[in-house]
């Protein structure tokens, strides 16, 4: 129970509190999405970590291996990781939709260009 | 000799009928599939609904593979109602979708929309039929990235960032669910939703289940829009095709209140969520924060979608509100509102679908007088109105009567006071519309409008019917909506 011995849950949470910081701190849509990503690495982390026991194997039952590691999480995670490409390649593919639509990827510059459209007279 | 498969079958076949869609490259045939998949998806619910009436649990191992270890499909008297919900939803409006997709989506993505449709379904399905942690998140993702592309498909360019935000919020609210049920793996050493909850009371004390049950409340409350934080909801519905509005407002934000009821009462177990945290009262200030400014600010809207969007986020309040309330009679109000409202909004959401096809953006400047040359449907809005605001003979009346009920209950005269005033301010914004379509003389534009064809109308009436059928017969919706409530209470003991 000492902070050596948590290492892996330290990391965990600084990249997830990266990946968030990124997503809000940033106005660039790719930015965030970048962050985005981060933040869900974080999550990878989670599962594996403890899944993991130092000198143990894949579960393979034989004479000479008394430990195992658990191999669920890393399904797990395959699937999670996944799930993580497809939103990144959709929120991208978005991304350059919005650039053609609105000629920038700055939330701030976007959303001056709506304001000033939905102000205008019809 | 099929039926045994049923809780399987319900959403492989939408799933499946998704890639065959894109290698036919063929709007018709797509929107064939999709009606079929959708219609056998809502005979498939009935004859389960039918099966779990007497409180059995049909449980069914994916490949065989016994649950703890494999994924169970599980299906009780609540989801059994919630699958009923969303395949019926979606089998009245893709028959509604054909005539206004053809309208408002570019004719060579039509395909593609019936793909993401059926997708979403198939993810849909899935979050309420599956009983282990780890599949209702692919699920949910499932149907929230098929969402995102829907969404995207809106004519305004406001759609794509509208998608976008969706995007980011539903990822963070969806990472925030696969951390906590990361979490309760790591305690409980199972991903089966019931497994996981006869072994929670050995470590129910640590802070690692408390930070699960964190985690997923905030990821859950994102998913279904809670109060504040919404602000993903009024664009994404406000821009995207009107099909997909009805769609999602009636399905999306109900399916993620399931699994946050779920959680809540089959996994954590009521007593651990609601007596020995304050749960139920965090609940209960963000519900009336969502009942009054939400509404509030709906009154304040110019266009109609993005009215009826904030509308929404208040009527979620209501749902969230009976939650709150930690009785059997606070949790079936809770339930049968979210039964009821996604049949008003559905309905309110296909008629604007209607205006959207002959006006393009239904605004309340261009929509003067228009109850002259569509009065059909202009006199649907009104119904649905009505039964926003909670009158009597529509299904409103029904889940405020009930929430009232629960209310007193507990005591909180001022809570049934709360709840009546608020629905004074959905009087508001209901009446806006009746003011702008009734009594404004139409101008040129609006004049030359015709009324919307049979096959959008017939749809969106049959929505409006049965808010006043269920509004008069309340032996079905509230009847489920009660024993669904016994059966939550019940699981988490």
């Amino acid at each position: 129970m000492t902070i050596a011995g948590h290492f892996s849950y330290w990391i965990t949470i600084f990249i997830a509190i990266a990946g968030l910081y990124i997503v809000i701190a940033r106005g660039n849509l790719v930015k965030k999405l970048v962050g985005l990503s981060i933040f869900q690495t974080s999550v990878y982390l989670l599962y594996i970590a403890p899944g993991k026991l130092i000198g143990g194997t894949a579960p393979i039952i034989a004479q000479q291996f008394q430990l195992y590691s658990n191999p669920l999480p890393h399904v797990l995670i395959l699937t999670a990781i996944v799930v993580g490409v497809a939103t990144l390649a959709l929120g991208l593919a978005l991304v350059v939709r919005i650039k053609e639509a609105y000629g920038s990827i700055e939330e701030d510059e976007i959303l001056e260009q709506d304001e000033s459209l939905s102000s205008e007279p019809r | 000799m099929i039926a045994p498969h049923f809780p399987v079958l319900q959403v492989v076949l939408p799933l499946l009928a998704a890639p065959i869609m894109v290698l036919l490259r063929s709007g018709r045939v797509a929107w064939v599939l999709a009606t079929v998949v959708s219609w056998a998806a809502l005979g498939i619910a009935l004859s389960l609904l039918a099966q779990v009436a007497d409180g059995s649990v049909v449980s069914y191992a994916i490949g065989s593979w016994p649950p703890p270890w494999g994924i169970e499909y599980r299906i009780d008297r609540v989801n059994a109602f919630l699958l009923v919900l969303v395949s019926l939803i979606a089998s009245v409006v893709v028959v509604y979708s054909r005539a206004s997709v053809a309208a408002e989506v570019p004719r060579e993505q039509h395909y593609l929309f019936y793909t993401m449709y059926a997708l979403c379904l198939a993810g849909l399905l899935g979050i309420a039929a599956t009983g282990d942690g780890f599949n209702l998140f692919v699920f949910l993702e499932i149907s929230s990235l098929s969402s995102y592309v829907l969404i995207a498909l809106g004519r305004d360019r406001r759609a794509l960032m509208a998608s976008y935000q969706y995007l980011i919020m539903g990822t963070i609210g969806a990472t925030f669910i696969v951390i906590g049920v990361g979490l309760l793996y790591l305690m409980t050493g199972t991903l089966n939703l019931a497994d996981m909850a006869s072994r929670l009371p050995q470590v129910t004390e640590t802070r690692s289940v408390l930070a699960a049950l964190a985690f997923l409340t905030v990821g859950i409350s994102l998913k279904l829009a809670l109060f504040p934080l919404h602000l993903w909801l009024p664009n994404a519905y406000a821009y995207a095709p009107s099909a997909v509005t009805a769609f999602l407002a009636a399905t999306a934000t109900k399916v993620s209140v399931y699994v946050l009821l779920r959680f809540y009462y089959s996994v954590f177990g009521e007593s651990r969520v609601f007596s020995a945290l304050p749960m139920g009262e965090i609940l209960l200030v963000l519900s009336l924060g969502a009942m009054f400014i939400a509404s509030t600010v709906a009154v304040f809207q110019h266009d109609l979608k993005r009215m009826f969007a904030y509308s929404s986020v208040a009527q979620i309040g209501y749902i969230t509100l009976g939650v709150s309330l930690d009785s059997a009679t606070g949790l079936t109000a809770g339930i049968v509102h979210l039964f009821n409202h996604a049949l008003t909004k559905g309905a309110l959401f296909l008629l604007l679908g209607s205006f959207a096809l002959r006006l393009g953006a239904v605004k309340f400047e261009n929509i003067g007088g228009i109850a002259r040359v569509m009065p059909v449907t202009s006199f649907g809005i009104v119904l649905g109105g009505l039964s926003l605001i909670g009158i009597p003979g529509t299904v409103g009346f029904v889940s405020k009567w009930y929430l009232v009920l629960a209310a007193f209950d507990r005591g909180a005269w001022w809570l049934a006071l709360l709840i009546v005033l608020s629905s004074l301010l959905a009087l508001i914004y209901v009446w806006r519309f009746v003011e702008a379509a009734y009594f404004r003389e139409p101008d040129e534009t609006v004049a030359k409008l015709k009324e919307a064809p049979a096959e959008m109308l017939v749809p969106a009436w049959l929505m409006v019917g049965a808010c006043i059928y269920f509004g008069l017969d309340t032996g079905l919706t509230v009847g489920g909506a009660s024993q669904a409530a016994a059966e939550l209470l019940r699981s988490g003991r």
